[in-house]
């Protein structure tokens, strides 16, 4: 089991035949990923990468069944492409463009959410399901298949935490990058009950950072619905106030967002809250020894 | 990227929001041409810098002859402003907003920032104008108004009529004033892609009109592309250099208070390894992050960037190779030591994509003051003993 994505789920490319799109497209085929096509205005009917090209994201459901789409337009194209997506019946935006003006992202995540489709991201890794299925950029091999669900606003930390979950013996059920824009898809509180529900997740990484709520929020639900063990990292215990540190989303405003309020949340919810990402993969085996 | 008020209010009035007249100067002799022509007979004299507390700092001073103007434009004009929001070396003053004086009846506070919560942008009002809001949201959270706009139906009346009753005008052309002036207001933030407007204070007239006395701006860089002439606004001498200068080649950097220079890929990564020294009793000298197409180039500009701080006792290098491969990394840091003088010890930690590879390229280069890492713990470790001599 894992969750959102596995070796049968067909999916697209939007800007299929741009430059990153290709270049991590032919990485995701190669993984494994059943890559059924692409979509790029005033190219359907060719051919890339072996898979056909279709003008819209209608013409290419209609011809290959996919539900999840994988996206690289260029930034100011993004909300277009999101919406675009909603409308033809996509179930899943996994949004990797790096850039994208917030103005869009409000308008198009609140349109794919009338529309019923999940989006995770933009700015983010994207999600993969050890190998069986990889719908983004983050290097495969790392992610060896196991027991732990993870869920990180980081993509470098994501690997780090992969890797250490790798390195002490454990393995990877599904790795989500939720991304660290100010508006993102789905995130912990939709992302947590999934691997509560899969049967095959028996502990959860969950990487943070400081600005915004969604860590807090995550330590309420938590406490109320999450039994399996959870270990948390927050990363910018260090950073300086009002500064934007990399990502668009991670500021501390005032005093909210700090890592500091983040982390005493988590841990009253019981979740272990590690200092360093460098203890991870040892905090995982602790709670999964106590268990 | 933020904005002066000058040019906030420049802004405003395209939209027609109400803003006492104004005149933007950089000498003392057009501060006073600009009040000749403004005419009083009260002039405010402020200093223009992207910091607030600028009045508590004694940036902006009442006149009430031309005599004053030039006295205080004099003594503004050069100064070094510190306030809350700037660092504890302030900010140099070079322009000033020489500004009609207004009848103020009331100080009010009004702006509009982007809910992360709701995802949709939420106007803030409150009648404690001209205190910072922090403050009014701790100590009197019940004094503030919130009203979500949901950019799919854009600002209706009822939004309006929501701050009106908030505010307590009963006054039925005051109520029609501030809805106005709150509905114009929305559409500057909308139309511009701005990331916060913040008016504090905003001032009832004695005639009940609404006046915004000061104006803050930031705008989403995301979004600069489709506004050319907000983009044209941006003032460098505002920002800080050695982030300007890192930020053309890449680079997303911030200078902090530490001894440990740290080049990182993946901003989260970044973070996670000033945390990391700082666990282990070292402190962090700065953020870098040299996102996700590293090169020798860009790693040697990392390093001379970083060694201009003259406290940096060490450099920590924390990779994670994605697709990004650590052999080639590797050899980017050789190459970055042969351009640029590092004097001081270099810790490197490269992890994923031929990581075994790059361990053996450095291993072989035989750099003196470099020290491999084997993973992040023990490289922040090792970093943090350079640091103190060891």
């Amino acid at each position: 089991m894992s969750i959102l994505v596995n070796k049968d789920t067909k999916v697209i490319v939007q800007g299929f035949t741009g430059k990153e799109g290709s270049f991590h497209a032919e990485q995701c085929i190669a993984y494994g990923t059943n890559i059924v096509g692409g979509v790029t205005p005033n190219k359907g009917g060719q051919k890339h990468l072996d898979k056909p090209v279709f003008n819209t994201v209608r013409e290419a459901i209609k011809a290959t069944q996919a539900t999840v789409s994988m996206i690289f337009v260029p930034p100011a194209f993004v909300g277009d492409a999101v919406m675009e997506a909603a409308e033809a019946g996509i179930e899943l935006a996994v949004i990797i463009t790096e850039g994208a003006p917030v103005k869009d992202m409000q308008m198009a995540k609140a349109h794919a959410t009338k529309h019923g489709m999940k989006t995770i991201g933009p700015n983010c890794p994207g999600i993969i399901t050890a190998e069986e299925c990889k719908i983004g950029i983050m290097p495969g091999m790392i992610f060896k298949k196991g027991n732990i669900g993870l869920i990180s606003k980081s993509g470098t930390l994501t690997y780090e935490g992969a890797n250490q979950v790798c390195n002490e013996g454990y393995g990877i059920t599904t790795a989500v990058g939720i991304g660290g824009d100010p508006i993102i898809g789905l995130s912990y509180n939709q992302i947590l009950p999934m691997f509560e529900a899969d049967s095959e997740t028996e502990a959860i990484v969950m990487i943070g950072e400081i600005g915004g709520d969604l860590e807090i929020q995550a330590a309420k639900l938590i406490q109320k619905q999450i039994t399996k063990p959870v270990v948390a990292f927050i990363a910018g215990q260090t950073a300086p106030k009002g500064k934007t540190m990399g990502h668009a989303g991670a500021i501390v405003s005032g005093s909210a967002g700090t890592a500091k309020e983040k982390m005493e949340a988590l841990e009253a919810a019981g979740v272990k809250v590690v200092v360093s990402p460098a203890e991870i993969g040892k905090a995982i085996a602790e709670v999964l020894n106590k268990k | 990227m933020n904005i002066h008020e000058y040019q906030a209010k420049q802004i405003f009035k395209k939209y027609g929001v109400p803003t006492p007249k104004g005149i933007m100067v950089e000498s003392v002799k057009d501060a006073v041409k600009a009040a000749e022509q403004l005419g009083g007979p009260v002039w405010v004299v402020k200093a223009q810098i992207h910091a607030g507390g600028r009045g508590l700092g004694g940036g902006v001073k009442l006149a009430k002859s031309l005599e004053e103007v030039e006295t205080l434009a004099d003594e503004i004009l050069g100064m070094t402003l510190v306030t809350h929001q700037t660092t504890a070396e302030g900010k140099l003053v070079q322009k000033l907003y020489i500004e009609d004086g207004a009848d103020i009846k009331e100080e009010l506070y009004l702006s509009v920032v982007l809910d992360r919560k709701l995802e949709m942008p939420l106007i803030m009002a409150s009648t404690e104008g001209g205190m910072n809001i922090e403050d009014v949201a701790e100590k009197t959270p019940e004094k503030i108004i919130t009203v979500p706009v949901d950019p799919a139906i854009g600002f209706q009346s009822f939004h309006g009529r929501e701050l009106a009753f908030g505010l307590g005008l009963t006054d039925k052309d005051e109520q029609k004033n501030i809805i106005n002036f709150a509905k114009k207001l929305y559409k500057v933030y909308i139309d511009n892609d701005a990331e916060m407007i913040e008016i504090n204070p905003l001032v009832k007239t004695g005639k009940g009109e609404f006046i915004a006395l000061d104006g803050k701006m930031g705008f989403d860089n995301s979004a600069l592309g489709r506004h050319p002439d907000i983009a044209e606004m941006r003032d460098l001498t505002e920002e800080d250099a050695d982030e300007l200068e890192a930020a053309k080649y890449g680079l997303s950097y911030v200078a902090l208070d530490g001894e440990i220079g740290c080049m990182v890929n993946g901003a989260g990564l970044a973070m996670g390894t000033m945390d990391t020294i700082n666990y282990m009793g070292g402190t962090p000298a700065n953020f870098l992050d040299v996102g996700g197409s590293a090169n020798a180039e860009t790693v040697a500009k990392g390093f001379e960037i970083i060694l201009k701080n003259p406290k940096v006792k060490a450099i920590f290098v924390n990779i994670f190779g994605g697709i990004v491969r650590c052999d080639r990394i590797a050899n980017g840091i050789i190459e970055a030591t042969k351009i640029t003088d590092v004097n001081v010890p270099v810790i490197v930690r490269l992890d994923g994509t031929n990581a075994p590879e790059a361990a053996e390229i450095l291993k072989n280069a035989k750099i003196t003051n470099l020290i491999v890492g084997d993973d992040l713990g023990d490289g922040a470790a090792k970093a943090v003993a350079a640091a103190k001599g060891e």
